[in-house]
C-alpha cells in the first residue's frame, strides 16, 4: 500500500491490527477548530464490510468525524487532530501519510447532490483521470460499472453525455456515489446523503447502501433517528462530541442503555 | 350606534390601507422608470459616441488607408504602422501578464490561507490599479527605456502595459475564481486530486468565462493606452522591424493628429479602426471562450 511509510507498515504488523477484521479504529481521538473541541475523545471500532450509522444532532461532531477520516478537515485553517485515528492500523493522521492517496481510499459523498461542471460521463471519469487512466475503452468500462452499481445506468446510458446538471438531485447523488465507486475505494462515507432528497429519492439511496456493503465498508452519517432505524445495522450515537452508545438498530432502540439516546430515538430533542 | 361607528372605523382602515398600496404601487413604478432611464442614458451615450466617431471617421476607411504607411506625418496615407504597432504592444502585454495574472490569483485563492500575505497582495493590486497610467508611462520610461536599455520600443511599450493591466487581471481572476463553489473543491479533493489536478480539473475550467471577462478589460484598457506608451514605445511612424523599434500605436497616432491639428479627417479614421478593432477581439474572446464552455459542458 503505497500510502503507508516502512515504519508504519512495520507497527501495523507489531499491534496485529492488521490482522484483525477491524476497518477504522478510533482511540481517544479528538479533534479541535482553533480552541473549540469538537471530538472529545472518541473510542470507535469500525469492522470491514459493515455499515456504521452515526446518528446525532448537528454539532455532535459526526460530520467532523467523517472528515477525519479522508482528512478532509485538511482544508478548514486552524484545525488539530489528537489521539489515533488509523485504517487497517495505519494512523490517518500519521507522518509520511499520502494524503491524496488516503483520500482516494476513503470515498465521500456529499450532504448536498453536486454534480460538477461538466457531463455525466466526465463526472464519473473525474477521478479515474486524475488518477491517470486515459484508455477511452477502458474509462468507459469504469464509467459503466460505477453507474451501474450506483443504480443510475439505466436512467442515464442514453445521454451519459449530457451536462450533469440535466438529471435530478436524486440522480445527482446517485451520480455522487458513482464518481466514488469509480476510484475503487475501501471505505464510503456518506455525510447526510438524503437530506436534500425527496422520499422516494431517499428510499433509493438507503437501499443502495446495503448493496455497498457487500464491497466496501461503509459510514453513514445522518441526523434523523428514522432514517438510522430503517437502514438498520450497526449505530452509533454521537452528542456533543461525544459517543453515547453504540450497537445494534434493534437495541437502540428498544433498550437504550443510556437516557440521553433514549430521548433523541423518541424524539424528546434534536 | 356602536355598530355604526365600528363600520366606520373600519372603513377608514380599509382606505389607508388602500392608499399605502396604491403608493407602494406608484413607487415601484418610479424606481422601475429611474431604473430603465439610467439603463437607456448608458446605452444611448455609447451608441451615440460610437454612431458619432464611426460617421466622422468611417468614409476614410479604404484598403489603402488601412495598408498603406503613413505620408506628411500622416497627412496623407494609411495607418499600417500604427496598427501593427498596437497589435505587438498590446498583445505582447497581455501575453505576458495574463499568465502573471491569472497564476497569481491562483496562488493567492488556492495554495495560501486568508493571512496578511493575500491581504497585502491585495491593497497593493487595489492601490496599482488607481495609478494613473501617465505615472506607469514615467515608470517605464525611466525602468525600461533608459535603466534597462531598451529604448524607445515596443518591448517597452509592452512591458510598461503589461505592469498596468497586471493588477485588474489579478483581481477579477480573483473574483472569478473566488465564485467557484466550494463543492466543487471539496468533490476533487475527496477523490484523491492534488491541488493542481483541482485547480484544472474544476476550478479553472469554472472560473475561465470571469477571467476572459477580465483579461478583455485588460485588452481594452491596454489597446486604448496613450499616455503609457507615448513614452516607452515612442511615436515612430515607420514600420517596425524588430521588438527592439519605435512604434506608434493607434491612439497615439490619433492624439498627435488631432493634437497638432493635422488631419482631423484621419485622426476619425484612425479611432474607427481602434473601435472596431476593439470590437473584433471582445467578439472573438468571447467565442473561444464559449466554444471551450460548450465543450466542457
Amino acid at each position: 500500500m503505497r500510502w503507508r511509510s516502512a515504519p508504519q507498515r512495520e507497527m501495523a504488523q507489531v499491534t496485529g491490527e492488521s490482522m484483525t477484521d477491524i476497518k477504522i479504529l478510533a482511540q481517544d481521538f479528538k479533534f479541535y477548530y482553533g480552541e473549540h473541541c469538537a471530538l472529545k475523545g472518541i473510542n470507535l471500532e469500525i469492522r470491514r464490510n459493515q455499515l456504521l450509522t452515526i446518528m446525532g444532532p448537528s454539532g455532535s461532531g459526526k460530520t467532523t468525524f467523517l472528515r477525519a477520516l479522508n482528512r478532509l478537515n485538511d482544508l478548514v485553517p486552524g484545525t488539530r487532530a489528537e489521539g489515533r485515528l488509523a485504517i487497517d492500523g495505519v494512523d490517518v493522521y500519521g507522518r509520511g501519510v499520502d494524503v491524496a492517496d488516503l483520500r482516494r481510499r476513503v470515498g465521500m459523498v456529499f450532504a448536498l447532490p453536486v454534480a460538477l461542471p461538466m457531463s455525466i460521463f466526465d463526472n464519473v471519469a473525474y477521478g479515474p483521470r486524475k488518477r491517470g487512466i486515459r484508455d477511452r475503452r477502458k474509462l468507459a468500462g469504469i464509467v459503466e460499472k460505477a453507474l451501474r452499481d450506483a443504480i443510475l445506468w439505466d436512467e442515464v446510458k442514453d445521454r451519459l453525455h449530457d451536462h450533469a446538471g440535466t438529471l435530478s438531485g436524486g440522480q445527482q447523488q446517485r451520480l455522487s456515489i458513482a464518481r466514488v465507486l469509480a476510484v475503487e475505494p475501501e471505505i464510503i462515507l456518506l455525510d447526510e446523503p438524503t437530506s436534500g432528497l425527496d422520499p422516494l429519492s431517499t428510499l433509493k439511496i438507503e437501499g443502495l447502501l446495503w448493496e455497498l456493503v457487500k464491497s466496501y465498508t461503509v459510514v453513514l452519517v445522518t441526523h434523523n433517528p428514522l432514517q438510522s432505524a430503517r437502514v438498520g445495522g450497526e449505530i452509533a450515537f454521537f452528542l456533543m462530541g461525544e459517543l453515547v452508545e453504540r450497537g445494534p438498530a434493534s437495541d437502540i432502540f428498544t433498550h437504550p442503555r443510556d437516557k440521553r439516546t433514549e430521548d433523541y430515538v423518541s424524539g424528546k430533542f434534536g | 350606534m356602536n355598530l355604526v361607528k365600528e363600520e366606520e372605523a373600519r372603513k377608514i382602515d380599509r382606505y389607508i390601507e388602500n392608499a399605502k398600496k396604491v403608493n407602494q404601487h406608484v413607487i415601484n413604478a418610479r424606481v422601475t422608470a429611474a431604473f430603465a432611464g439610467a439603463t437607456a442614458l448608458t446605452v444611448g451615450l455609447l451608441i451615440f459616441i460610437i454612431v458619432y466617431i464611426l460617421s466622422r471617421g468611417f468614409h476614410m476607411v479604404t484598403p489603402a488607408f488601412l495598408l498603406e504607411t503613413p505620408r506628411q506625418m500622416g497627412r496623407a496615407g494609411g495607418i499600417y504602422p500604427a496598427i501593427v504597432g498596437t497589435i505587438l504592444v498590446t498583445g505582447i502585454a497581455v501575453v505576458i501578464a495574463a499568465p502573471v495574472g491569472v497564476a497569481t490569483a491562483i496562488y493567492l485563492t488556492e495554495y495560501t490561507r486568508e493571512s496578511w500575505l493575500p491581504r497585502i497582495v491585495r491593497f497593493g493590486t487595489e492601490n496599482l490599479a488607481g495609478i494613473p497610467s501617465i505615472i506607469f508611462g514615467l515608470f517605464g520610461f525611466l525602468f525600461f527605456v533608459i535603466y534597462l536599455d531598451l529604448g524607445w520600443s515596443i518591448l517597452s511599450g509592452a512591458l510598461t502595459l503589461s505592469a498596468m493591466i497586471l493588477p485588474t487581471i489579478v483581481r477579477t481572476s480573483e473574483e472569478a475564481i473566488k465564485a467557484v463553489p466550494n463543492a466543487y473543491r471539496e468533490i476533487s479533493y475527496a477523490l484523491g486530486s492534488t491541488r493542481w489536478q483541482t485547480v484544472t480539473g474544476v476550478i479553472l475550467p469554472t472560473a475561465l468565462p470571469g477571467i476572459v471577462t477580465g483579461v478583455v478589460l485588460a485588452i481594452g484598457r491596454s489597446i486604448g493606452e496613450t499616455a503609457a506608451v507615448i513614452f516607452t514605445a515612442g511615436a515612430s511612424l515607420r514600420l517596425p522591424e524588430s521588438l527592439l523599434d519605435p512604434v506608434r500605436t493607434l491612439p497615439v497616432h490619433f492624439y498627435i493628429l488631432a493634437r497638432e491639428g493635422i488631419s482631423m479627417d484621419n485622426a476619425y479614421g484612425t479611432a474607427a479602426v481602434l473601435i472596431v478593432l476593439i470590437l473584433i477581439i471582445n467578439i472573438a474572446a468571447y467565442s473561444i471562450m464559449n466554444r471551450f464552455v460548450a465543450k466542457s459542458r
